[in-house]
């Protein structure tokens, strides 16, 4: 099978999310890579290095530097008239754009696959991670995004890819890129973040969590989430929310401060690596899921684990 | 202007979902259902547009069985205006949903149609960005706001690392996300307002649309659990821990 996989990068270099997505293509067969962006060719130059790429295909044009969907997905789909598979990583571009080329192709996307089973049969988590499903997809083409954190990161050297242009598609006249806020956090965004520390309802108010979670957060170069009922209480921001209804993390190391580890939080959760949990509570649910678990009062715990680290 | 908002009947988000022993799927039987968390938000920006004077009507649309009425009723009690049923009991596609919506929107011609990002049942997020797919319309997904002005709509997108914002020309396909708004409850006498609200029953016949299934699922499975930790008498025991895993220097 030949597979296009879309790079996501920021026209300056390749993210991270693509070398997953690279892993998982390898496994169907032939790989090959779409940069498109503007003034891009450098990054289509280290992609063509990540080990395991046949060719990059280069789409540089105006139209295409901020990955819009409408202009992006008729591109992907001219090129898909000669590859059998389309795989974006599951990031908020990936999610954006692959849909989108799946409809206008007329086959059935196969969302945030954990697995590659065989050419045309996937495993993928449903209700929040509850349930992983084993799916075939009957459809001649294929339209697949990746969990980043469920396939290792192809090497971002040892490729020989060669590099070669594309015509653009244009552009398709009904939806225009305004601005971006693109902060410069202080700290990891959540969902791609490799640590993450996260508050519960234990800590008390917004100030309480904010002098405790982020010290601890910054020694780690952590991001910080919270529990719903963190965030219901007020005590961050809703965008900091980690569960079924928040954000779905699978980070490396996980830092659950006193959460107790509700089916909602866990759901969010529980495919991170390494979970550590806090808890004054030696029978809270979260222990069960814990790799490495310290009773004990948090207001203690955590300005001496930060002191010490 | 009218909006459309298509909305799902779902397993409620505080039910633990089990599933089946015969590796079949999730049993659903007797389990509390309730209109997916992003779907309910969905309305509320339509409600919302209406009341700031940009829409006229809100229709509620759900594809589902017979009990998916209940779901929509929900939508009226809220405050939508009217409802249709595409009644099925097979389970359809988000393709499928997708190929329904784009002929239900054929007749309705919404200015606005809003979605939830995703369902919390099979998790896809796919709907939307399919049928913006098949209408030749734009998309702004994730959406954290909305603005609409003249015949275009401005939508703060929540990306990775941070929000942008896109203009798209109406019609448009918005997909919401949480921060987008708090959905309002329906009120008991809303609830039985609700009751005489027109909802049209329809079938995917009646649109001519096939929605058999493109995807076999082949078996569903608990997750692997997870293996037993250790517990760490103090925090000098769990510094050692975090060095030993490359996490602290």
């Amino acid at each position: 099978m030949k597979t296009l996989v879309w790079v996501e990068h920021d026209n300056a270099s390749v993210k991270d999310a693509t070398l997953a997505a690279v892993t998982a293509a390898s496994k169907l067969g032939e790989v090959h890579l779409l940069v498109a962006g503007k003034g891009c060719a450098g990054v289509a130059d280290e992609a063509a290095k990540i080990a395991g790429v046949g060719k990059v295909h280069l789409a540089d044009d105006a139209a295409y530097e901020h990955a819009l969907a409408e202009n992006v997905a008729p591109l992907i789909v001219e090129l898909m008239s000669h590859h059998d598979a389309f795989i974006a990583p599951a990031t908020s571009h990936g999610k954006n754009i692959a849909p989108r080329v799946a409809a206008l192709l007329d086959v059935m996307q196969i969302s945030d696959i954990l697995s590659v089973e065989s050419e045309d049969t996937f495993t993928r988590p449903t209700y929040a991670g509850n349930a992983i499903a084993t799916v075939q997809s009957k459809d001649a083409k294929k339209v697949i995004t990746v969990r980043g954190t469920a396939f290792d990161k192809a090497a971002t050297s040892g490729g020989s890819g060669s590099v070669e242009a594309v015509s653009s598609t244009g552009e398709a006249g009904t939806s225009r890129f305004v601005g971006a806020e693109i902060v410069k956090l202080e700290r990891p965004e959540l969902t791609s973040a490799k640590i993450i520390v996260s508050g519960g309802r234990a800590l008390k108010d917004a100030e309480t969590f904010q002098s405790t979670i982020y010290p601890l957060a910054d020694k780690l170069g952590a991001a910080v989430g919270a529990s719903r009922a963190a965030v219901d209480a007020g005590y961050a921001p809703n965008d900091y929310q980690v569960g079924q209804t928040g954000k779905i993390v699978a980070p490396e190391v996980y830092v659950a401060v006193g959460i107790s580890g509700a089916i909602q939080h866990l759901a969010g959760m529980k495919d991170s690596k390494t979970i550590i949990a806090i808890n004054k509570d030696e029978d809270a649910p979260i222990f069960q899921v814990a790799d490495i678990g310290l009773v004990g009062d948090l207001f203690k715990i955590v300005p001496e684990l930060t002191e010490k680290l | 202007m009218k909006l459309l908002v298509p909305i799902k009947r779902v397993i409620d988000y505080n039910v633990k979902p089990r599933v089946k022993a015969d590796g079949s799927g999730v049993d659903l039987a007797n389990v509390k259902m309730s209109m997916n968390p992003f779907d309910e938000i969905a309305v509320e920006e339509a409600l919302r547009l209406r009341e700031k004077g940009v829409a006229s009507e809100v229709v509620v649309v759900s594809i589902g069985p017979a009990k998916a009425q209940e779901t929509l009723r929900t939508g009226l009690a809220m405050g939508a205006d009217r409802a249709i049923l595409i009644q099925t009991d097979d389970e359809v596609e988000p393709l499928g949903v997708a190929k329904l919506l784009a002929k239900v929107q054929e007749e309705e011609q919404a200015g606005l149609i809003i979605l939830g990002k995703q369902a919390i049942d099979d998790d896809s997020n796919q709907t939307g960005q399919m049928l913006a797919a098949l209408l030749g319309r734009p998309q702004g997904t994730f959406a954290s706001k909305v603005e609409v002005s003249g015949d275009a709509v401005a939508v703060t997108r929540e990306v990775d690392g941070g929000l942008e914002t896109v203009s798209l020309t109406l019609p448009a396909i918005v997909t919401t996300d949480l921060r987008l708004n708090e959905p309002r409850y329906a009120s008991l006498p809303n609830i039985m307002k609700a009751k005489s609200k027109p909802l049209a029953t329809k079938t995917p016949a009646d649109y001519g649309v096939d929605v058999s299934p493109r995807l076999a699922t082949l078996k569903v499975v608990e997750p692997p659990k997870r293996s037993a930790g250790v517990k760490v008498a103090d925090v000098d025991e769990l510094v050692a821990k975090l060095k030993a895993m490359g996490v602290a220097a």
